[in-house]
């Protein structure tokens, strides 16, 4: 994060302003990617005026930086006019996060034309037989990167998006090597989340510790391997006042069904669009405060850790896994795999129960606009 | 008298957090923030008033100083903005709906 952004941030912060959102607008995707954690089926999404609402709204409250995200985005028929909108009408950042299958010169053109900030496109290897067989869409491979060369060949910025499992393990250094020889920027991200319904059987497809250490202690991924994987230095009463992440605090995040999170990957429901004003949740739901008076210090067992300065620790992976101030087990892992000590968590090694997440609940009526989330 | 006039560019993302305005260009996402006086500059600039006008009507009743040397403080803030892309200056109005 640049210097500057990092002051807004902390201003915004300062001011409960929520600087970031992100809204899924629509979970219907043209992919079935193996470890997506969605429900493709469309429960009552919000409408045009109802996302139009939502992002002046959202403007008023103060959000600058917009992802747009999905399921896949450009499957809404009325995208483009939300886009316009959002850039034109209200002036926000906008990041695009797309498999950009549906993305051709066309699309590429009207895209810089409104103006984005950035193309994230999730891209899982350079191989066409790894990534369609990752998104179980044959020839998905060759479509994002016709699109990535649509959207450069505009000036636009793409960046190619790895989430790293089992199946692709051994291609990161693939895409990243495509990714420099196409000119954009790439990320690598080996967390995978539990389903939607809670289940946590996609888990599997995670690297387990043999392999994340490969990866953490890849010079060819890290130029600075030893400082990255540092045992960090005791936890002193600053590293011990300071926020677990920006969920609830600087950024949230919107379902396709007006339900709003502190996260995507934080299905804790703090309140619906639909009923009631985004601000009025932001500032005033009970869960978003209980979010926001979290600690490191408050951790059970992370605050305790030798990890606890530097760990990744996600508050919406240790959600679902029970409890919101417990310790995230992928997390314990990477840390374990960066420095070869143990987590506390992992040392206690005291299972924890998953809680039973829902993050939608199907009304049994009609009308899908009853769709509702709860945490059942 | 200034004949400058200065449009808001529609490339840019912009919002005012705490009466400073953020702006991110469209061109290199370069982020600006602009103090109170500048927001009240960029949030004036609708291509039809003039720079000197802006000065007086939305500057000097806000704040006590010369309106010369205001003017010409808001001349160079201007040509600032424009160097990075997210203003526009003109001698003649400009439409809000051509900027670029």
């Amino acid at each position: 994060m640049s210097g500057l952004l990092h002051e807004m941030t902390e201003k915004a912060r300062a001011r409960n302003v929520p600087l970031g959102a992100q809204i899924d607008l629509t979970y219907r995707c043209n992919e079935r990617c193996v470890h997506c954690y969605l429900d493709h089926d469309d429960h009552g999404e919000m409408t045009t005026a109802e996302i139009k609402h939502l992002l002046d709204e959202m403007a008023e409250a103060g959000v600058f930086i917009l992802s747009l995200s999905g399921g896949e985005i450009f499957l809404r028929k009325d995208f483009f006019e939300i886009l316009e909108y959002a850039r034109m009408e209200r002036q926000f950042c906008v990041k695009l996060k797309t498999n950009a299958i549906m993305i051709r010169e066309r699309e590429a053109a009207r895209l810089r034309e409104i103006g984005v900030e950035s193309i994230q496109i999730s891209i899982y290897s350079h191989r066409p037989e790894v990534h369609d067989a990752i998104t179980l869409v044959p020839g998905s491979l060759k479509r994002s990167l016709d699109a990535a060369r649509f959207l450069k060949s505009q000036g636009l910025r793409v960046v190619f998006a790895n989430v790293l499992m089992v199946q692709n393990l051994q291609d990161y250094e693939g895409v990243r090597g495509l990714a420099k020889e196409m000119g954009v920027e790439s990320t690598l991200d080996p967390t995978i989340t539990p389903m939607m319904d809670g289940s946590r059987s996609v888990l599997q497809l995670g690297l387990k510790q043999e392999a994340l250490r490969q990866v953490f202690r890849d010079e060819g991924m890290l130029a600075e391997v030893q400082e990255a994987c540092a045992i960090a230095s005791s936890a002193d009463e600053n590293v011990l006042s300071a926020l677990p992440c920006s969920a609830g605090h600087t950024t949230c995040y919107v379902s396709p069904y007006g339900d709003v999170f502190p996260c995507v990957q934080f299905p804790l429901p703090t309140g619906n669009v639909r009923k009631q004003r985004f601000l009025d949740i932001w500032r005033d739901s009970e869960r978003m405060k209980e979010v926001r008076s979290i600690r490191l210090r408050d951790l059970t067992t992370c605050s305790s850790c030798s990890h606890v300065g530097s760990c990744t620790r996600c508050p919406g992976l240790a959600f679902m896994e029970g409890n919101m101030r417990g310790p995230s087990s992928q997390d314990c892992e990477k840390s374990f795999a960066r420095t070869g000590i143990p987590s506390a968590n992992m040392l206690t090694k005291k299972p924890s129960a998953a809680a039973n997440l829902v993050q939608i609940q199907i009304a049994q009526t009609a009308s899908a606009a009853q769709t509702s989330s709860a945490l059942a | 008298m200034s004949s400058l006039y200065v449009a808001r560019s529609s490339r840019v993302a912009a919002r005012s957090l705490d009466g400073e305005m953020m702006i991110m260009s469209g061109r290199d996402s370069t982020l600006f923030t602009l103090n109170k006086t500048a927001t009240i500059l960029w949030q004036a600039a609708d291509g039809a008033t003039s720079l000197e006008q802006i000065v007086q009507q939305k500057i000097c009743t806000e704040y006590e100083v010369d309106p010369g040397e205001a003017l010409r403080d808001a001349e160079s803030l201007a040509r600032d903005l424009a160097s990075h892309g997210i203003l526009q200056i003109s001698e003649e109005p400009i439409g809000m709906g051509e900027s670029k």
